[in-house]
């Protein structure tokens, strides 16, 4: 019972802040309630008893994705009412096609099953939550059976990183910096001459 | 309708899917917005490999929604640094202004 309220409570404003995502009229609102569905979307993962990927969720998504997005748009000097422009032309179109797709696919999950051998095909069945935690379990596969794929996934954050200084970095020329290697190799005879001074002649 | 399974968590993740889909066209203009739906429908997908993993008792469904999460960031971070770098060059970023490659 309390399962089912607590459950209705989060897929309730998930759905709800998705919707004010994609209708509200300033970004900024946009990227908060964004913050919040996925806040919601997390407690649905708590609810399925995968505590790490709700925590993941929450430090990824909202610490980080969610950030980078209002920074995005606060940085960006928008007239955002022009981009409104056009709305009604395409909100039937987007809104059918919309409906179509959640009928299909809740038309799925109401005849549908798992199949009956499904559960001797597992390839790593979730041991007992009393002896062993999500974090544990989860952490005792990727080490192991997943290492390549995981260190495959830390280098595609690295090339992501590159890809987005690479992007954004802007090279000015007038800025004069210190090269240290111009400074060091510079030979003796450009920087040092020696002339004979005559006696009270100067130079 | 006080069991919740299996159905209802992929009930949920279809409704947030669509949503996306709807802010896709719904904001045909501003790519921000876009990506945002974009997140949204990533979110939904993760929905899914949950609830699947938690249905069949296999921890592989949240491995993949590590890689899933991993991906996401990147491209979320690879496509803000290609806004930006297109609204200082161009001073937009509406999604009809974006065809200096149709030559």
């Amino acid at each position: 019972m309390i399962h089912a309220l607590t459950f209705y409570l989060f897929a309730a404003i998930a759905v709800l802040s998705a919707l004010m995502v994609v209708t509200s009229r300033n970004p900024v609102h946009s990227v908060l309630w964004l913050i919040l569905a996925f806040f919601n979307g997390a407690g649905l993962f708590v609810l399925m008893g995968a505590e790490f990927v709700a925590m993941l969720v929450v430090v990824v998504y909202v610490g980080a994705v969610a950030v980078l997005f209002l920074f995005v748009v606060m940085m960006l000097d928008i007239n955002f009412l022009s981009l409104r422009e056009g709305l009604l032309r395409y909100l039937p179109i987007g809104a059918a096609i919309a409906i179509v797709l959640t009928a299909e696919v809740v038309a799925l999950f109401l005849d549908w099953s798992i199949a009956p051998d499904a559960m001797t095909l597992r390839a790593a069945p979730t041991p007992d939550i009393a002896q062993v935690t999500n974090t544990k379990a989860l952490g005792d596969l990727i080490y192991t059976h997943y290492v390549f794929l995981f260190q495959v996934a830390g280098l595609i954050l690295f090339v992501a990183m590159i890809g987005a200084i690479v992007l954004t970095l802007r090279v000015n020329p007038n800025v004069r910096r210190q090269t240290i290697g111009a400074q060091v190799s510079r030979p003796k005879s450009e920087i040092l001459a020696v002339e004979k001074v005559r006696s009270r002649g100067g130079i | 309708m006080w069991e919740i399974g299996l159905a209802h968590y992929l009930t949920v993740a279809a409704i947030l899917f669509a949503t996306g889909v709807f802010g896709i066209f719904a904001n045909k203009k501003n790519v921000v917005v876009i990506m945002m739906s974009i997140e949204l429908m990533l979110l939904a997908v993760t929905i899914n490999m949950v609830a699947f993993s938690t249905a069949l008792q296999d921890l592989v469904g949240q491995i993949f929604t590590l890689f899933i999460l991993t991906v996401a960031a990147a491209e979320a971070g690879i496509g803000l640094a290609i806004v930006v770098v297109f609204f200082r060059n161009r001073g937009s970023i509406e999604v009809e202004d974006i065809n200096s490659l149709k030559g």
